[in-house]
């Protein structure tokens, strides 16, 4: 793995039975660094993500990582409960159906405190301090702490999604359509918020979108995906601005004002 | 003479637009020319000459088919932006190369004063240091100190380009590229970009620009650039 | 089990008559086995829910197949039965198992908690500190303590697999947050031998501290969920807290109405409906006994009350 890379991905592919998830993916990512993958349905982004964050492991190719102590681990050869303890500590999951990535049933603070306590804190008064910290970071009113998300609007869960992943200060933060379904107004804000908090956290981010204003707005870097192949590469204002391959000069010119 | 910071060898660009048949379009051919320490290169030539694309290549924005782009950093390392990874372009467009257009890309509930002390930040200047610069910059450029908490969103479009000036002056790099700030902005705002520009070079910045407005050009520049002589002859 | 003194039931006056054409404790050996390797199981690995292949049982589920389920695959005939449904040996369900076992095994059945080798419990813990040699089967209802928070099994089972209960303590934090305390009063979560988090079936968390480091056997058995597990004798078992908001137990203001005890789990019993109460003993053989022993509280018949009798 080059030196200083938080992780690196090489050569991954995906098979499902005959059926091509993604082909020969390979790139790396380095601290603060946030890498846009782009594309339509089908293009393979949503898969790449699901064998990025372990939820299924490739057909062929692998994922290093360099853990917080300097050592570099290849990510499938980890055991269940290493990486599922990276999971939850070091690496952060914002899904695009909030559903999805939070409690419903459980308050506001809950889910944000829910790392906390899993990494083996005990204090509830700590517990609770941190919680309002992180609510109010993601600003959220801090007198919602009790509340469910279920009494939460759409960008509001979304907020509250990142306030959880957060709270452990993890360097990688992967994120999966997550502005998509809101309002324009409540996207803004949310774009702006984690905007803010990847450059003040030094976060690393991969985030799947097929919104280019997205990408444009968030990511350093960007790789176009299409029938599961990587086709283009580069930094998002180049690839965005001078587009190369046909298909990604139809995706740029497709939308109004990327 | 110092060594240049902005080495331009045989560098050639043609736009392939694939959803028009793949017409091509050759923007420059075989540009080459220097900008040294202190110098304020500007860019000749009528629009459609390349101008823009050749600063936009310069910076990385536009890719580069062929010839050499060389940028020398702080460090003295020189990078090739025609050939280099992102991150190696990124890392210059934070250490080294500035890039000023008249347009502001608005970034939503930000103030304006932030705006500028943000970019000073990423250039490298203290969190106090870069505030500082941000409020006598904008005093400078005469925005009025009530607009300063405000997001740019909302502002004229004059205001918002001496914020963009603001912004792409801030951060002490050493190369610069100006795509017309001044255009649009009235005389007295000119005025007080040309003493900048004018500071810039005494601080040893290699500056390049292009600037429609003659009497900016003539304060500025301590040479033109004829984009027109690299001007690609139409495919036979 | 080990032989203990048989006494005659004191409440049930005659014994039942044994039932022809069952096997002993009604259960088919083959399946005794399979209940046993699944309790041996649990005894190894304390708090781990061990899966087992439950069997239909005369009885509905809810009231106690599970236990029913243990209990006959580890009593003998010299072993001596008491059965208790919410610290109560006279409940219909309490009686309805302690004659089961009665004709389909032939054993001696007992109210007396210290008379007793096996005693079949739901939803209480005798207040008379059991003793090496005594097995506690509990009815479980529901034995993953996960699994109102996760419904997903193979995500309770990875999550025992792995010790990852940080959720068990989110559920705690909920009850911090919504009520100041934590409100769960019963079927409060416990960490065996510092390892598996076990729900202790819905018995009050007042009786928590007792399951810690008893000298005897505690078997569980869920007939629904079809899960055994166990916490053998001498074991850590620790309820869950927070630094800031330790385990505690429910403390009651007054004594048992009629045997004045202190220090045990009470119930209220509403007397009519101009809010007339009284708080006595759940248990009721610990009760009848300290009545025996001449105890007296303010609610009982003949009017004195300890304190004011000169023997107290």
């Amino acid at each position: 793995m080059r030196e200083g890379a938080l992780i690196e991905a090489r050569g991954l592919t995906k098979l499902y039975g005959g059926h091509v998830g993604c082909t020969d993916v390979s790139f790396e990512i380095f601290p603060g660094e946030v890498l846009a993958i782009v594309g339509e349905s089908g293009s393979g982004k949503s898969t790449l993500l699901s064998v990025l964050s372990t939820e299924m492991e490739p057909t062929a190719g692998s994922v290093s990582y360099r853990m917080r102590d300097g050592s570099v681990e290849s990510l499938f050869d980890l055991d269940e409960a290493r990486r599922r303890v990276l999971m939850r500590t070091d690496w952060g999951f914002i899904r695009q159906d909030a559903r999805q990535g939070l409690r419903m049933r459980v308050s506001a603070g809950g889910n944000v405190g829910e790392r906390l306590m899993a990494i083996g804190e005990r204090h509830y008064g700590r517990i609770r301090a941190t919680a309002e910290d992180w609510l109010s970071r993601v600003e959220i009113d801090v007198g919602r702490i009790d509340d469910r998300p279920t009494t939460f609007s759409g960008g509001m869960r979304q907020r509250l999604q990142i306030a959880r992943n957060l709270v452990t200060h993890p360097r990688l933060v992967l994120m999966d359509e997550p502005t998509s379904g809101l309002d324009v107004s409540v996207q803004a804000r949310l774009l702006d918020l984690i905007r803010g908090l990847v450059a003040e956290l030094g976060l690393a981010v991969v985030i799947v979108t097929h919104d280019l204003a997205v990408a444009r707005l968030l990511s350093h870097r960007i790789m176009v995906m299409r029938q599961g192949r990587v086709i283009e590469t580069g930094l998002t204002d180049q690839v965005l601005d001078d587009p190369r391959e046909p298909y990604t000069q139809l995706l740029v010119s497709s939308v109004l004002a990327a | 003479m110092t060594d240049p910071l902005v080495s331009l060898e045989t560098v050639s660009k043609t736009f392939t637009l694939h959803l028009r048949e793949g017409t091509r379009l050759e923007v420059v051919a075989d540009v080459s020319f220097d900008v040294h320490p202190g110098e304020c290169v500007v860019l000749g030539g009528p629009s459609g000459a390349g101008k823009s694309s050749l600063l936009k290549m310069i910076y990385g924005n536009y890719r580069c088919d062929a010839g050499a782009i060389r940028v020398r950093d702080a460090d003295g390392g020189v990078v090739d932006v025609a050939r280099a990874a992102p991150r190696e372009v990124m890392r210059l467009r934070r250490t080294t190369m500035g890039y000023v257009s008249q347009f502001l890309r608005v970034i939503p509930r930000v103030g304006a004063r932030d705006v500028v002390a943000a970019e000073g930040r990423e250039g490298g200047l203290e969190p106090d240091a870069a505030d500082a610069r941000a409020r006598e910059l904008l005093a400078l450029l005469n925005l009025p100190e009530r607009l300063w908490e405000l997001p740019p969103a909302t502002f004229s479009g004059g205001e918002q380009q001496r914020v963009n000036i603001a912004r792409g002056l801030i951060a002490p790099r050493s190369v610069l590229l100006l795509d017309e700030p001044t255009a649009s902005l009235d005389a007295a705002n000119r005025a007080v970009v040309i003493e900048l520009i004018r500071q810039k070079r005494e601080a040893g910045c290699a500056l390049l620009g292009i600037f429609h407005d003659a009497d900016v050009r003539d304060a500025v520049a301590t040479r033109v650039v004829d984009v027109t002589r690299f001007r690609a002859r139409p495919a036979a | 089990m080990s032989a203990a003194v048989a006494t005659t039931s004191t409440s049930d006056s005659t014994p039942a008559a044994l039932e022809t054409g069952y096997n002993f404790a009604y259960l088919d050996d083959q399946t005794k086995r399979m209940i046993r390797r699944a309790i041996l199981k649990g005894i190894a690995i304390p708090g781990y829910q061990v899966p087992f292949a439950s069997r239909e049982m005369p009885m509905p589920y809810g009231w106690g197949t599970g236990g029913v389920q243990v209990t006959a695959s580890v009593i003998g005939p010299s072993d001596v039965l008491k059965v208790i449904d919410q610290g109560s040996d006279d409940t219909t369900n309490a009686v309805s198992i302690r004659k089961f076992f009665a004709r389909t095994a032939g054993v001696a059945t007992t109210t007396r908690t210290r008379a007793a080798t096996v005693i079949q419990t739901r939803h209480r813990i005798p207040e008379e500190p059991l003793a090496e040699g005594q097995v506690l089967v509990y009815q479980v209802p529901i034995p993953e303590p996960l699994r109102f928070l996760e419904p997903r099994e193979t995500e309770t089972r990875t999550l025992h697999a792995l010790a990852e209960y940080g959720l068990m303590h989110v559920k705690l934090y909920e009850d911090i947050a919504r009520h100041g305390h934590i409100a769960k009063t019963y079927a409060y979560p416990v960490e065996v031998a510092g390892r598996y988090v076990m729900d202790p079936s819905p018995t009050p968390k007042f009786d928590n501290p007792k399951m810690e480091m008893s000298p005897a056997l505690q078997l569980f058995g869920a007939g629904r969920e079809q899960r055994i597990y166990a916490v053998p004798p001498y074991t850590r078992v620790r309820s869950l807290d927070f630094e800031d908001h330790p385990f505690t137990v429910q403390r009651f203001a007054e004594p048992c109405a009629l045997c004045a005890g202190t220090g045990v789990y009470l119930d209220e019993v509403i007397l009519d409906d101009r809010g007339g109460r009284m708080f006595v003993c759940s248990d009721s053989d610990h009760c009848e006994e300290r009545r025996a022993a001449g105890h007296r509280g303010t609610m009982l018949a003949d009017g004195t009350v300890d304190g004011e009798t000169t023997d107290a």
